[in-house]
């Protein structure tokens, strides 16, 4: 595969062609926050913290989306790109009901660990404070919608890995919902393989195994790096 | 159809019209109707039957004339004399205006005077057949030539030329963007793909425009050729065009229009005589503003959720199921036509150094005569609301005119005479946009107008970037407390700051433009929101705001959305 | 300190919160004791002053701003404290506090007060200070200094900040020291 080669934080760098400006970064261990992006899953470019400067670009560009090129000039972190990863930090967390303090997955939880280490450590806007229930009608899992950030890995993992397209999105702007089935009950789904991907890649406490207490819920996401290498080299074939 | 019978059916068409007596033009689009034109159809169709005069004249309900505020509009077109034009046409003045009319007798309903200014001063390029053809008769815009710069193309110019002229002209993308048609034509025809695609962008979703809608039912034939030229010059031999849900007569008229060209063989398998094959299929959207972002409109054409994708890679590159896409606004398309026919050179004589051509701009709000007009780019903005628009009503004080919509801004009093063009309405904060403009008097408050465009945004932002997402709804909630008179000076600093998060960071136009009628407000009225914040007090009037003591009344206070001390 | 002779005026209220935060300072165990030689508590639930006094060097505040009495506090606080801590995610993000924010008060005030079991009737409801239409974080009702996050803070959080400040240091928390939650 073609290598080539652009510069990171003033650092020479090489890549594969065709891989994004943050697989490049990742393999170089340059760290990027990211919170809807997750190995293994398509890239979606929403949760706009892996804004990234390149030179000759007037715009901030995403770096999971965003191509790296052959002299490519990354800037990864300065003071405007830091400011706004923590403005971007306190819109979603200003969005819905993020009550660390009672969450199932308060202490695991990559939203409250991105505050955490990006230094954002209040939130100078009007807390929305939204209507939200929860959905608890399945067996094993969970919904609660006060905690979801959109970040949409549930809908790709249950699409793109899993095959079953059980998530959906309900809704635009401020109103959008993760859905199951056209809307109905999760319990009452007749897609849903109850596989538990979509609750382990899930980045909050939005979706979780039935039964955990404030602070239990502990999730892996690498399992879907297995899972896809394991298929592409048909480990699991006789 | 081959470019010879096609020219024969044009001369056939030409004289069945000069042999009548009397043609009879009503504007027949959704504005006029609205007012009333469908009771004066009725009236004039029972009137030629009872009269039995269908031998000697026609009616011809055409598209839009343009003085949308002034219709019904009806036009009498004599074989021989002067044509007049009547205005707020009912069915009685229409029954004896035609009567009179056929016998010669003076009619009685005063028409329009020849010169108005509101037809004087325009220049039509795009709208010259409206107000001329039925768009439901393709007879008729073959009459005018509809189809002869597509037959020429086809069989005299490469695609490179078409593209090369295309270039010469200077026409630059209607939509607002304002990016050179031909850069993006030349991109996609040099973009190697076993297939490519057109697309006509006609979602248009701003709060007061309707240019496209009124291009897509005055005069459909010239969309569809538009973009047949264009499916030549790129290489693409399927062709979209995208309408919003809100448009059933455009997609009504669209549908009939692109069966009406297959069958003459304008469209579909070997265009006119060629070696070409273009199809159109027409796609109607499901109410989201959004899709009117190009890449938006592409997944809704895909049959996926309407929500836009990072670019780049930009259509042109990778569009429609990942193939090549040119994908350019119905305006745009309106265009090439009259470019193919009459050469860049001619086009390019018009307008600006930079913005060449012609506008088309949906006129409304506080002006004497709104309704639909097609300028010269650089004509100036006092040109356009006091001679165009007669000024404003009541003798109305100009404050502001708003272009763009919910991603432009406010132009102040001082700079009417600045040139209408892509670049100076930048620079001055708004943007030329898809073509809406909005005149304000006095009586509009700034912040509330904002708050307006921000409502706007928040409602139709697709939801997939926080910035947009929730940045619109914080903006929106701090320009509610201005308005509403809670706010304090820190808000206005918190506001700006998130104005330009949201500009930076958002996915797609929608956010990093929803921030402009802030943004631009601020420019320009920023002694407003001072007004609301410091003195709690409304210039323009319109603002109910709240003057309860903060800390006075806890039993009041208690009430408050926001409660905040100065930080 | 420049003077050994004047001891730093510390301060710690109680708003809209469950005295978790309190609790977590009493944890300071044998800090308490060192941080008695440097400083005066002057107002607080730890000790009995009824009026917020002048002149505070350092006031911790716990809880969020939920009625017009911690309104009232709160401003008081501010204007009479140097430093102004958010201690604690009530007053950092409202947290339990301002779950109540998504239920109009009237139906709040029913469902507590008249329908549930509680030990107070309706007549208390008269001499409940009014509640605020949504239940704010500190730094949304007057400007705050220093934000210390946790439910509640862990001792350590505590002590790093406080130490940092009597040592006329910058409060410099490392990111596990700055979690919500």
């Amino acid at each position: 595969m073609p290598v080539i080669t652009l510069t990171i934080d003033d650092e020479l760098v090489s890549a594969r062609a065709g891989q994004s400006i943050l697989e490049a970064c990742r393999e170089h261990g340059i760290k990027i926050p990211t919170l809807c992006n997750l190995d293994g899953l398509s890239a979606r470019g929403g949760c706009r913290l892996c804004l990234v400067e390149v030179a000759g670009n007037p715009r901030l560009l995403p770096a999971c989306t965003t191509e790296a090129l052959e002299n490519m000039v990354v800037t990864t972190h300065n003071e405007k790109i830091d400011r706004y990863r923590r403005m971007i930090l306190e819109l979603t967390f200003a969005e819905r009901n993020h009550t660390c303090a009672v969450c199932v997955s308060n202490q695991h939880c990559e939203l409250q660990t991105l505050a955490a280490e990006l230094g954002m450590d209040h939130v100078r806007y009007d807390y929305l404070n939204p209507e939200l229930g929860l959905d608890t009608s399945h067996a094993r899992y969970g919904v609660d919608h006060n905690r979801c950030v959109l970040c949409l890995r549930c809908v790709r993992v249950c699409d793109e890995v899993e095959g079953a397209h059980t998530w959906d999105v309900k809704g635009r702007g401020i109103e959008s919902r993760v859905i199951t089935d056209l809307n109905r009950p999760w319990g009452d789904s007749e897609s849903c393989t109850e596989c538990g991907k979509c609750v382990e890649v899930c980045p909050t406490g939005a979706l979780f195994d039935k039964g955990s207490a404030v602070a239990e819920m502990k999730k892996e996401a690498s399992f879907l790096r297995r899972i896809l290498d394991g298929r592409e080299k048909n480990e699991w074939r006789r | 159809m081959n470019p010879t019978s096609l020219l024969k059916q044009a001369e056939e068409e030409q004289q069945r019209q000069q042999q009548l007596n009397l043609r009879v033009f009503l504007c027949y689009s959704t504005p006029c109707i609205a007012a009333g034109a469908e009771q004066v159809k009725t009236a004039l169709e029972s009137l030629i039957k009872e009269k039995q005069l269908n031998t000697e004249l026609e009616i011809v309900a055409t598209g839009c004339m343009g003085p949308c505020s002034r219709g019904p509009l009806l036009r009498i077109k004599p074989a021989e004399g002067e044509e007049q034009t009547y205005e707020k046409v009912t069915p009685e003045q229409a029954r004896e205006i035609l009567l009179h009319s056929i016998e010669q007798r003076p009619v009685e309903t005063e028409a329009l005077p020849a010169d108005l200014p509101f037809f004087a001063r325009q220049t039509r390029i795009v709208l010259s057949n409206n107000g001329e053809i039925d768009p439901e008769k393709i007879e008729h815009c073959i009459a005018r030539g509809a189809y002869s710069a597509l037959a020429h193309v086809l069989h005299e110019m490469s695609p490179e030329e078409v593209c090369n002229e295309i270039k010469n002209s200077g026409l630059r993308g209607r939509g607002g963007g304002g990016y050179p048609a031909g850069v993006k034509w030349n991109l996609v025809r040099k973009s190697p793909a076993d297939r490519k695609y057109v697309v006509a962008n006609g979602d248009e979703g701003d709060p007061g425009a309707y240019m496209d809608r009124t291009i897509m039912e005055s005069d459909p034939h010239r969309v569809l050729e538009g973009m047949a030229i264009a499916g030549y010059a790129v290489g693409a031999e399927q062709g979209y065009i995208y309408v919003r849900g809100e448009y059933p007569l455009a997609a009504a008229r669209l549908v009939k229009a692109i069966k009406a060209a297959e069958r003459r063989g304008l469209l579909g398998s070997r265009v006119l005589g060629s070696n070409f094959n273009f199809r159109i299929d027409l796609r109607v959207g499901a109410g989201a503003f959004v899709c009117g972002e190009e890449t938006a409109l592409m997944t809704s054409i895909m049959g996926r959720r309407g929500q836009p994708v990072p670019r780049p890679p930009y259509p042109a590159q990778s569009g429609l199921w990942g193939y090549p896409t040119l994908i350019n606004n119905v305006e745009s398309f309106a265009n090439v036509a009259p470019i193919m026919e009459k050469g860049a050179d001619w086009f390019a004589s018009f307008g600006t150094d930079k913005s060449k051509g012609t506008k088309v701009f949906a006129l409304c709000g506080e002006v004497v005569n709104s309704g639909l007009i097609e300028v010269p780019m650089g004509i100036s903005l006092r040109d356009i609301v006091f001679e165009i628009g007669g000024g404003l009503p009541d003798g109305g004080k100009f404050k502001a005119a708003q272009t763009g919509g919910p991603s432009g801004g406010c132009i102040p009093a001082e700079f009417l005479d600045t040139p209408v063009d892509y670049e100076s309405l930048k620079e001055l904060g708004s943007i030329m946009g898809s073509g809406g403009l909005i005149v304000m008097n006095e009586t509009s408050c700034m912040p509330d107008v904002a708050k307006f465009f921000m409502e706007f945004c928040l409602d139709e932002s697709c939801g997939k970037c926080v910035s947009c997402r929730v940045g619109t709804v914080e903006m929106y909630e701090l320009l509610k407390r201005i308005t509403d008179g809670s706010a304090m000076l820190t808000d206005l600093e918190i506001l700006e700051e998130l104005c330009e998060l949201v500009q930076e960071t958002s996915l797609c136009g929608l956010g990093m433009t929803a921030p402009n009628p802030v943004l631009n407000t601020l420019k320009y009225y920023r002694d407003e929101y001072l007004a609301h914040i410091e003195n709690k007090s409304c210039p323009a009037g319109v603002c109910q705001l709240d003057q309860i003591p903060l800390m006075k009344l806890p039993e009041h206070a208690a009430e408050r959305a926001v409660f905040k001390e100065e930080r | 300190m420049s003077q050994n002779s004047k001891k730093v005026r510390l301060a710690t209220a109680w708003l809209g919160g469950c005295s978790g935060c309190h609790m977590s300072f009493l944890d300071l165990d044998e800090l308490l004791i060192e941080l008695i030689e440097k400083v005066d508590i002057v107002y607080g639930p730890l000790v009995d002053h009824k009026e917020f006094p002048e002149d505070v060097d350092i006031c911790l505040v716990e809880g969020a701003v939920t009625n017009v009495e911690n309104l009232e506090l709160a401003r008081q606080i501010r204007t009479n404290s140097k430093i102004v801590i958010s201690f604690g995610d009530c007053a950092v993000t409202g947290n339990v506090t301002s779950m109540r924010n998504r239920i109009p008060i009237k139906d709040l005030l029913t469902a507590v007060y008249h329908e549930a079991q509680a030990p107070i009737g309706a007549e208390s409801l008269k001499v409940l200070p009014a509640l605020l239409k949504k239940a704010l974080p500190l730094h949304q009702a007057i400007k705050v200094d220093l934000y210390l996050p946790g439910c509640p803070p862990d001792p350590e959080r505590i002590a790093t900040a406080v130490t940092a400040l009597l040592e006329g240091r910058e409060v410099e928390l490392a990111p596990q020291m700055r979690t919500f939650g």
